[in-house]
């Protein structure tokens, strides 16, 4: 029997990769991405976990939005990503810092 | 009665709106035609006001016919006093203007602004009508400035001309400083009784007198003294009282028949005639009439000592007028309001008559104004020379004429008078008589008799002009030589029909000066009869018969009046009288030196002048109140706007708050800008830190 102090680590864990893959990558883009799908899958991790300790059915509703939001978010991210690539020849995060002041 | 005075205030006011705004339409006769029968008009029923007064003993006349606004329970308003004192100054008022007018038709006969001038001086006649008629301080106020607007308009008249700028500039300003001094004193009194009729204030004097202002912290000053003192600088300005004065000599720049009516005859006595009118509150402050006597015995001796050394005819006539109107304020000063009154009226009439007789010389000399390029001008100005002398004579108070009358009666107050200052004051005018006749003679015998010094044959044009050496005028004068030419419209052509010469102006005219036309010279003699025989008839009942009744306030122990009304046995004793004085012989013996120095030994002259050099260069620049004047008051207020201006608005304003702050969000945003690397991490990375810090607070805190 899975607990939910278990599900809850793994997704706290998978939350923290996802965010240190986000302020430590310093040269893919699409890393980028990649680790923002995996930011999401942790709160769905959290939220089927709650859904199913709480007996409500509402939070697995709820992942059903968010893995649509998140397949959307990640077709529009890699369309800019091309656009961005073909623009400057270049999808390195460290080169990226035309909004420096 | 209300009629009859709307009429004499508003048929000048449209004749002046005729010739003004329709002056095209009614074309130049139209212009004058319609000036002087409002002013003739005003003229007759004044007189006949007077007659009312006078033979049928009418009450005195004040109400308001207008009421304009009605602000905290202080009542704006139109309306009219007319008692023994306005009425008289209406009299005096509209008879000058009506001679100014008549004698204008020839001055100005080929100016082309003669409609422009005709409504000007339309509108002048009935400003001050307002001015003497009113029956609060408001309207008081008003004809004030418009009369102060007026003169500023003809003084200005020949606009072309820069020396006429600066002085209608310079008249205005200094005014302005007086009327400062006025509008504060009408303010106080505004506040301390809730009013502005002359008749509710002058119940509430003795209310007055009693509060004191503190104007410097700790200092308690009576409210009468600063009121009435702050009333008299505004006369100050008006009347030309030193220091104040400096504006009437320049004056003359305007054509000079406005110097006879506005800067001679009427406006100056405006002061002399408002503080006569406030004699009610006058009368409770010994320390005003100290000042008011001061200030005007140092004007009558000092002013006339400038007219010494002039040498420009209308400006010796001015400095006579200031001087004047020194006297006139001395009898202020000394209570003698009657006195004042009473020489503002002869003054009036032969001081207009001396100007105008200035005028008629000048016309015939085609504007040459310098007394050294006249001479021996008798018997080529009969008329003008005659009246010319009568208004002499009056003006030293040769005994049977107006100003004898006036003038005496005027120094034995002085002599009465116990007011502080009063010996320093019977000094003054005591020397002043000597002065006016020596400088009112030197005038006659310069400009009328002794040798010819004009050329008759290259007369008045280029080599005239050329070496036109105004030496001991202002610098403004530069320009006067040239500028002469600039109105051969005006000067030289306005004989053209005498001469009959279309040439002049180059050619030289040859051929003696002739004799003005008879609109110049009837009025010069229209206001000789007065000068000769006023004081005779009028002495009496003005100043001793109890004219003025309630018009005029005299306190008890002030009555100078009184004193020597005991001693008064009609006009022939008091000529007698005038025999056993000091001031005629000092008049005669200033006719004596002036006859000596000016005709018997005109070598003289020029030596005392170089012997006496440090005073004479002292009285040429006319005790240096212009140059003080241009230094610290011009040169102050200009370095004081330099240095706001360079100082308070480029550096402060411009610099430290405009630029300032915009160069302060600049440097901060310089600093705040190195934040931003640009870097997705970054942002990332501070959004997850401040959560975490959001987070942590948000537990800790509960």
């Amino acid at each position: 029997m899975i607990t939910l102090p278990s599900v809850l680590l793994l997704s706290g864990v998978l939350f923290a990769l996802s965010v240190a893959g986000i302020f430590l990558n310093r040269k893919n883009v699409i890393i980028l991405l990649m680790c923002i799908e995996l930011m999401l899958l942790a709160v769905n991790f959290n939220f089927i976990a709650f859904a199913r300790q709480l007996g409500d059915i509402d939070g697995q509703v709820f992942v059903f939005f968010i893995l649509t939001v998140a397949a959307a978010e990640s077709a529009i991210g890699l369309a800019i990503l091309v656009v961005l690539f073909r623009e400057r020849r270049s999808i390195n995060v460290s080169e990226l810092d035309s909004m420096k002041g | 009665m209300q009629q009859t005075l709307l009429i004499i205030v508003l048929a000048p006011l449209f004749a002046a709106i005729m010739a003004g705004l329709a002056g095209r339409v009614i074309g130049r006769a139209g212009a004058h035609t319609v000036t002087i029968a409002g002013v003739a008009l005003s003229c007759g029923l004044s007189l006949y006001v007077l007659k009312q007064i006078l033979v049928d003993g009418i009450p005195v006349y004040n109400e308001a016919l207008y009421t304009w606004l009605i602000s905290d329970g202080i009542r704006m308003e139109v309306g009219f006093l007319v008692d023994q004192l306005s009425a008289l100054m209406m009299c005096v008022v509209t008879f000058v203007s009506l001679c100014v007018h008549v004698y204008t038709i020839g001055y100005m006969k080929d100016d082309p602004g003669y409609q422009r001038f005709f409504a000007y001086i339309s509108l002048f006649t009935f400003s001050m009508l307002m001015l003497v008629m009113s029956n609060n301080f408001l309207q008081l106020f008003f004809g004030w400035e418009a009369v102060g607007l007026v003169s500023y308009l003809l003084i200005g008249f020949w606009f072309t001309r820069p020396s006429a700028i600066f002085a209608n500039m310079k008249a205005f300003l200094v005014n302005r400083v007086g009327d400062f001094g006025f509008v504060l004193g009408i303010a106080g009194i505004a506040y301390l009784t809730n009013s502005l009729d002359y008749v509710t204030v002058f119940e509430q004097a003795n209310v007055i007198a009693t509060r004191t202002f503190e104007i410097l912290p700790g200092e308690q000053w009576q409210a009468i003294t600063v009121i009435c003192i702050c009333l008299f600088i505004g006369a100050m300005g008006k009347s030309a009282q030193v220091p104040l004065h400096v504006w009437l000599p320049d004056s003359m720049e305007g054509p000079t028949p406005i110097s006879a009516l506005i800067h001679a005859a009427t406006m100056v006595t405006a002061g002399i005639f408002m503080v006569a009118r406030m004699s009610p509150l006058f009368e409770l402050s010994e320390t005003a009439l100290s000042f008011v006597l001061v200030i005007g015995a140092t004007t009558a001796f000092f002013m006339g000592l400038l007219g010494l050394v002039n040498n420009d005819i209308k400006r010796v006539v001015a400095y006579s007028t200031l001087s004047q109107l020194g006297y006139m304020t001395v009898a202020l000063g000394a209570s003698a309001y009657g006195a004042a009154i009473f020489h503002l009226m002869t003054h009036a009439f032969f001081k207009a008559l001396l100007f105008l007789a200035a005028g008629s010389v000048i016309i015939a000399m085609h504007h040459e104004q310098d007394m050294r390029k006249m001479g021996g001008l008798k018997k080529y100005l009969p008329i003008t020379y005659w009246t010319s002398l009568i208004g002499s004579l009056a003006l030293i108070g040769f005994p049977g004429f107006s100003g004898f009358f006036s003038k005496d009666a005027l120094i034995e107050a002085v002599h009465e008078s116990t007011t502080w200052g009063h010996t320093y004051a019977y000094w003054c005018v005591l020397l002043g008589v000597f002065v006016t006749a020596f400088y009112s003679f030197r005038l006659v015998f310069m400009t009328f008799h002794g040798p010819e010094r004009f050329s008759t044959d290259g007369h008045g044009h280029d080599a005239a002009h050329d070496d036109h050496a105004h030496d001991a005028k202002a610098a403004g004068h530069a320009d006067h030589a040239h500028d002469s030419h600039g109105h051969d419209a005006h000067g030289h052509d306005a004989h053209a029909d005498e001469h009959a010469h279309d040439d002049h102006g180059h050619g030289g005219h040859s051929g003696p000066p002739h004799e003005s036309p008879w609109v110049v010279t009837l009025p010069l003699i229209l206001l000789a009869i007065p000068s000769i025989f006023i004081g005779w008839f009028t002495i009496g009942p003005v100043l001793f018969g109890g004219y003025f009744g309630d018009a005029i306030y005299v306190t008890e122990h002030h009555d100078v009046l009184a004193e020597i009304a005991h001693e008064f046995h009609g006009p022939a004793q008091f000529v007698l009288h005038g025999f056993q004085g000091a001031p005629l012989y000092l008049a005669f013996a200033g006719v004596a030196l002036a006859w000596f120095l000016y005709i018997k030994r005109p070598d003289l002259p020029p030596v005392i002048a170089d012997k006496f050099a440090a005073i004479y260069k002292v009285l040429a620049n006319k005790f240096y109140f212009d140059e003080f004047n241009q230094k610290v008051f011009a040169g102050g207020s200009r370095a004081l706007g330099s240095l706001l201006w360079r100082i308070g608005d480029e550096k402060v304003i411009d610099g430290l708050l405009v630029n300032g702050s915009a160069r302060l969000v600049g440097w901060f945003s310089g600093k705040v800008r190195q934040v931003q690397t640009g870097y997705l991490y970054t942002y990332a990375f501070t959004m997850i830190i401040g959560l975490a810090v959001f987070l942590l607070w948000f537990v800790l805190a509960r």
